[in-house]
């Protein structure tokens, strides 16, 4: 337990090698902590690679748009289309301010979760990744409800049947960002630890049939997870707006 | 008992942990399945409404999953990370 959760312990020889863990590339020195670039790093590069280069390539394609898309532009307009409906259904007169943000994580998680297919261990594998996504959303929640109710109002809330209430309330607050990060990293990680059983333990007759399992774990647990947090994240800062019009 | 390590022991007691944290995931299984079936006769009752009520469905499921999640990530950290061997 160094650096980061389920972190490769010395590798010791034992025959087939059941290896799903995240590698240690090279350690260097911050502050006396020794912190580790680990594989997760490389494959969140190549995801951020993946999806600044199709942000690039749409901008370029929306600067020339043409009155009839065609192509790439109806591509790019079906998955906006596609967003902003998702977002607008669930936080209805609220969604024009939040709509970029649950886009974005959309597209991050989605590609992080499918790049299980393209061969990557999927970064969303990793706890600090899911981690820091749901600290984001706790952060955008937690500053919502004080904008919107200001401090009093969040005290009322925190204190709501009773003033003993409180702590179990606060409890309740901060379980948010865990159980979101978990359900994530602990959906993709069972999707890994069974493709890595089947390849390694079962490696004599892994021929074709384990894509079934890429289509499964990969496509649609990943997808389903993805709509799961960013429903998740617009239902909380939805509700923490609306406790504050009343 | 005279040729066990104790991290042998220790190591013993972690896989008999492990697998009874995942008897975590028959509740998920149960929750799943009464989830599934009042979504079949919803679509059986009104079958118009067949893509919300899936999606309801998938997304409840989801949710309802994280508990048996929970049992599971107990597990690995039992198997391979071994926070109770010194």
């Amino acid at each position: 337990m160094d650096t980061s959760l389920l972190m490769a312990q010395a590798a010791e020889s034992s025959e087939p090698e059941v290896d799903f863990m995240i590698h240690g590339l090279f350690s260097y020195e911050l502050f006396g902590q020794t912190v580790w670039i680990t594989t997760s790093h490389v494959c969140i590069l190549i995801v951020l690679l993946i999806l600044i280069g199709f942000a690039i390539a749409a901008n370029i394609t929306m600067k020339h748009a043409k009155e009839i898309p065609g192509g790439f532009q109806n591509i790019i307009e079906l998955i906006v289309e596609m967003l902003d409906g998702m977002v607008k259904s669930s936080m209805g007169k609220n969604a024009a301010s939040f709509a970029n943000y649950v886009g974005t994580i959309f597209l991050f998680i989605l590609l992080s979760n499918i790049s299980g297919i393209l061969g990557l261990r999927p970064p969303t594998a990793d706890y600090g990744t899911t981690f820091a996504l749901a600290i984001m959303t706790f952060s955008i929640i937690t500053f919502q409800k004080f904008k919107h109710q200001h401090v009093k109002g969040v005290l009322k809330g925190l204190c709501d049947p009773w003033v003993f209430w409180a702590p179990i309330n606060l409890i309740g607050d901060l379980a948010v960002p865990v159980s979101m990060s978990l359900r994530l990293f602990a959906n993709v990680l069972s999707g890994v630890v069974i493709e890595t059983l089947v390849y390694t333990l079962l490696a004599k007759i892994a021929y074709f049939w384990p894509a079934a399992l890429h289509v499964y774990f990969d496509l649609f647990s990943g997808a389903i997870q993805t709509y799961v947090f960013c429903m998740l994240t617009m239902n909380y800062v939805n509700q923490a707006i609306e406790d504050g019009e009343y | 008992m005279e040729g066990i390590s104790g991290t042998d022991f220790i190591l013993g007691c972690s896989a008999i942990g492990a697998g009874l944290a995942v008897i975590a995931g028959i509740g998920p299984g149960v929750g799943q399945g009464i989830a599934a079936g009042h979504g079949a006769s919803a679509v059986g009752r009104n079958p118009g409404a067949k893509g919300d009520v899936m999606s309801t469905m998938l997304l409840g499921q989801a949710v309802a999953e994280t508990t048996g999640l929970y049992g599971l990530v107990v597990a690995l950290l039992l198997l391979f990370v071994k926070p109770l061997v010194p």
